[in-house]
């Protein structure tokens, strides 16, 4: 052991982290538990004051400005293609934590590799004009993602993608949701990461070169260049991370430049941040101890942190901001979870990072959340859920369903879905929309919106009333039909990705030997599940037009629906759920990566509406579908509880990307006080994880209060109001109309 | 014996303001009173309610158990519960006899000292954990003109109550113009001071969101033109009535 080493690892137990790449064990061996309440937490330092107030200031302006505050034209973004940059200048002496992706705050970079025209679009959709030299470079010089996908799709993929049977495809925008463990640079420092990749890179082959390898390699090679730009990049800012972090600033600094190097890099959907708070609080701890910080310190750090957490951004296009509205980008985070061993993971800087709600206010990034088990120590719970009460920016998974399959040292990539960190990375796949394809069934495979023939001409239904066996056969031989044009869809626009827009920073911070898993999605879940009850148990008469589409439903009679806690309505949405996975898991996924499915939707269920004819179900064409594994609006009768009873039936094992809940509770509803009502929040939570659900969104406040923020944008306490949508936090007044009057129309739970 | 069948109107999973903790919630059907501000008029008539027994009503409530914790469970409002008492006692009973708490909402209206009610009512306290018992008026002609009936034998049940020590919760409805007079709501905090088994008192404020379902019915809605009470008015009853005082319920 060198003396840098002696330095840095004074204090720390354990030897299996020190002779490999183990972040998890490092954390075992060194955290220190904490079931105490919030009473020790500190308020905003005069720095964190001054920053926030600039940082405030000029999301305000970029608000003024229609979205966006400043643009790069003419710098392709890299790990070194900027000097530093400051929030201010003339406060940067006050900045703990540096680093912006641009050399401005809040100026969104060029990134070209995942399609030129995207790139240029966004510019121009803001007033910026595309660098010609740039433009012939990435036209008749370098390929792009996109440009790669759009050579190799066939004709039959896509008429899928024309008519959104599959949907939000990432063929147009970085795939994202691939985690670097960004600890790795702050335990071991850059240098000792580059060994290990050389290593790999060596062992990688035994002389013969197949496709594989020569791949890995290509890849390794890529891998270590990262390393060394990010020691290059931090160097600008005047920092040396090729050794390991001395103490808690430089922990907190290096890991951050970490996943400065994947943002600078990667524009990808969601760019999340992992799993830091429990580890952090190791170097935190240490220092506390010897008294070279005090708590205000301590929370000063994390507070520097997370503000740089919220100032990301990236260029999107129009198209892309009615899918995911609100310009988020998941920096999602997580807090608490149990270990393995049965300790909670909880340490005061899970507090910590809480507390920035409170230090800064509310804010959607972040993505907070909270890994919840009924185990954990009553004060956190408490905390959160008081958290939650107050500014509605966190959400809930269950910690006891995911560490059994990913280890308890998991993150989230994205809004909901869990994958271990440093071993693992995922393939985002967007949505297939289960809700037309029941359309697609009834009409022999014919679109109901552009009457083109898309699906396979299978006899369409024929009779008056729809039967509900011959209507499930019908869907269920039209959904292998689509499981696999999504499946061989995903696998091209995977290979593309990987080919011209490699996650080489990102993957340089994960292990070589990396497991793969393949993410597909539902959409229009809860609508299917209704329109198969109705079908079942009320009498649905088919109205078609003179060609003999289906394009209207009369329904005579009650039926069950789900978000009651019915069975008859909830055991048809878990076979739904376990028959589409098992039909994805049919196909061949790249990379022999592993398909996992998901019921999430985030914003896009009102994009994924417009383009869905009426349903059986009594939804009426292009009307937004209910979001993730939402029920249906207007469909729960019996309140929260029932509802959320209904979405915990699902079971995880079917759905392992994750099967996301949003649910709103009014405040007085909640309970009379504060007190009652973090002590009720906390037990609704126990009572829904334990039964195995695996997610949820909490949103506290009353209906009025959204219209009059949707009437009076521009009022003082509307600027940070945010509010959890379909597995992340937006500000509300940044929604479109059209968002913010579905928002209104769900099912806000209370009671008269 | 033969079961005793319930009349309800519908099942809320999800309340946290009706009784101590997480609750769920059975709406049974009927009510004699008719009270200007009532805000479910759909519960008033008994002959609309689903039919049920008691241990079909547990199975649709059970459900809901893992949310209830210690000090949550089941409560049983209305309509009026105690019009139907057999279903009520049976229900209660069933409840207990698998560890769960109820507590019973009432406006006290069918409460009398005669038989056969008071025997049923005794015997409903040993299986029952709680009841709010709402205070419409406390003055009688105001109450009558307010409900359509004498609060009399509501009087008797908060002394009945009391004499048992049996716990209850008590709501006082604040409606302007009707139950907001200083020297009633006075009186009235000084007859809940003379009782001892208050646990809590609570103002509850009128609120129009019940005005819908009135149009929907059909029923004419006789408060037109009254608003709900202003925040200083929530307070001065509150004050008045001494709610600060009554701090037990901090440990149902």
């Amino acid at each position: 052991m060198n003396e840098n080493e002696n330095t840095a690892y004074q204090g720390f137990k354990g030897r299996l982290w020190k002779e490999e790449i183990n972040v998890r064990q490092f954390i075992q061996d060194n955290y220190t538990p904490y079931d105490g309440d919030e009473s020790f937490l500190e308020g905003p330092t005069k720095a964190t004051d001054l920053l926030w107030n600039k940082v405030a200031f000029l999301q305000k302006e970029e608000r003024r400005k229609g979205g966006v505050l400043d643009m790069e034209t003419h710098i392709v973004s890299s790990l070194t293609s900027y000097g530093p940059g400051y929030i201010d200048e003339k406060l940067k002496d006050y900045e703990k934590i540096v680093g912006l992706q641009t050399d401005k705050p809040l100026k969104r970079a060029f990134m070209p590799y995942g399609g030129i025209k995207m790139a240029e679009e966004a510019l121009t959709t803001y007033g910026y004009t595309p660098d010609p030299e740039l433009h012939k470079i990435f036209t008749e010089y370098h390929k792009t993602h996109n440009d790669g996908v759009f050579d190799v799709y066939t004709p039959e993929m896509m008429k899928c993608r024309h008519n959104k049977i599959i949907t939000g495809l990432p063929d147009t925008y970085g795939r994202g949701r691939i985690v670097g463990d960004y600890r790795r640079i702050a335990l071991y420092g850059i240098d000792c990461l580059i060994a290990d990749k050389k290593n790999d890179y060596a062992e990688s082959t035994d002389g013969t070169m197949t496709d594989e390898v020569i791949r890995l390699r290509e890849e390794i090679s890529m891998q270590v260049r990262a390393l060394e730009d990010m020691k290059k990049m931090a160097k600008a800012y005047g920092y040396d991370i090729s050794k390991p972090a001395r103490d808690s600033q430089e922990a907190v600094q290096w890991l951050y430049f970490g996943y400065l190097a994947a943002i600078k890099t990667q524009n990808g959907a969601a760019m999340s941040v992992g799993r830091i708070s429990t580890f952090l609080d190791i170097y935190i701890q240490r220092d506390l101890k010897e008294n070279k910080i005090t708590e205000k310190d301590a929370q000063e750090l994390i507070d520097h942190l997370v503000m740089k957490f919220r100032m990301v951004k990236f260029a999107r296009i129009p198209s892309y901001n009615q899918l995911f509205s609100g310009d988020p980008v998941w920096a999602t985070l997580e807090v608490a979870g149990m270990g393995d061993d049965g300790r909670s993971m909880v340490t005061k800087n899970d507090f910590r990072f809480l507390h920035t709600l409170e230090n800064m206010g509310p804010a959607p990034e972040p993505n907070l959340t909270v890994l919840w088990s009924s185990r954990l120590p009553d004060g956190f719970k408490k905390y959160a859920s008081l958290i939650s009460v107050k500014t509605s920016s966190i959400q809930y998974e269950n910690d006891d369903i995911m560490r059994p399959v990913w280890t308890d040292d998991y993150s989230i990539c994205c809004c909901v879905s869990a994958t271990q960190t440093g071993k693992e990375m995922q393939f985002f796949g967007a949505r297939a929309n289960l809700a037309k394809c029941l359309l697609y069934a009834i009409n022999g495979g014919v679109d109901e919106m552009t009457h083109q023939q898309v699906g396979p001409s299978y006899q369409p239904i024929s009779s008056k009333y729809l039967n509900y066996v011959e209507v499930l056969s019908k869907y269920d031989m039209m959904m292998d039909w689509l499981a696999g044009i999504y499946v061989n869809t995903l696998d091209a626009i995977q290979y593309m990705h990987d080919k011209y827009y490699y996650e080489a920073a990102e993957m340089s911070l994960i292990d070589t030997d990396v497991r793969r898993t393949f993410a597909t999605g539902i959409a229009g879940f809860s609508h299917v599940v209704d329109s198969l009850c109705a079908i079942k148990y009320a009498k649905v008469e088919a109205i078609r037009d003179e060609k003999g589409i289906t394009e209207d439903f009369k329904i005579e009679g009650d039926f069950p629906r789900y978000g009651n806690d019915d069975d008859r309505a909830d055991d048809i949405a878990i076979k739904l759920l376990h028959t589409f996975i098992t039909k994805v898991k049919k196909h061949h996924t790249y990379r022999n990566s592993e398909p996992t499915t998901s019921i999430l939707t985030i914003t896009s269920n009102v994009v994924y509406g417009k383009a869905t004819g009426t349903l059986p179900d009594g939804r009426e064409a292009g009307k937004p579908l209910s979001p993730g594994a939402n029920p249906s609006y207007g469909a729960e009768q019996n309140g929260l509880l029932a509802s959320l009873n209904s979405v915990a039936k699902l079971p995880y094992e079917y759905a392992l990307d994750g099967i996301s809940n949003t649910q709103t509770i009014n405040t007085g509803a909640l309970g009379h006080d504060d007190n009652e009502r973090k002590a009720n929040l906390s037990q609704v939570l126990d009572g829904y994880f334990n039964q195995g659900a695996h997610h949820l969104n909490v949103n506290v406040f009353g209906k009025e209060k959204l219209i009059d923020c949707m009437n009076h944008p521009d009022k003082e306490e509307y600027s940070n109001f945010t509010i959890r949508v379909s597995g992340y936090a937006v500000k509300f007044i940044d929604l479109t109309k059209e968002q913010q009057l579905d928002v209104i129309s769900r099912t806000c739970h209370e009671r008269m | 014996m033969k079961e005793a069948i319930g009349y309800y109107q519908s099942i809320e999973s999800f309340a946290l303001v009706d009784g101590p903790g997480v609750r769920s919630i059975l709406f049974l059907q009927g009510c004699n009173m008719r009270c200007l501000f009532c805000h479910n008029p759909d519960t008033w008539n008994l002959k609309n309610g689903k039919p049920i027994t008691a241990r079909e009503a547990l199975d649709l409530l059970i459900r809901y158990k893992p949310y209830w914790a210690d000090h949550g469970g089941i409560t049983i409002s209305g309509g009026e519960p105690l019009l139907q008492m057999d279903f009520l006692i049976e229900f209660c009973r069933l409840a207990k006899e698998n560890n769960i708490t109820t507590v019973i909402d009432t406006a006290g209206e069918p409460f009398c000292l005669d038989e056969p009610f008071f025997g049923k009512f005794k015997e409903l306290l040993k299986y029952t954990n709680l009841i709010m018992l709402d205070i419409k008026c406390f003055d009688n002609d105001r109450h009558i003109q307010l409900t359509g009936k004498t609060n009399e034998n509501i009087i008797d049940m908060f002394c009945y109550l009391s004499s048992v020590s049996f716990p209850i919760w008590i709501r006082q409805v604040l409606l302007p113009s009707y139950t907001d007079d200083e020297e009633i709501l006075k009186q009235t905090g000084q007859f809940i001071e003379s009782l001892s088994n208050v646990r809590r008192v609570e103002v509850l404020p009128y609120h129009t969101l019940g005005i819908p379902k009135y149009d929907r019915l059909g029923i004419p809605y006789r408060l037109k033109g009254i608003e709900p009470p202003s925040k200083e008015s929530i307070e001065k009853a509150e004050t008045l009535l001494k709610t600060k005082n009554y701090q037990d319920y901090l440990s149902d």
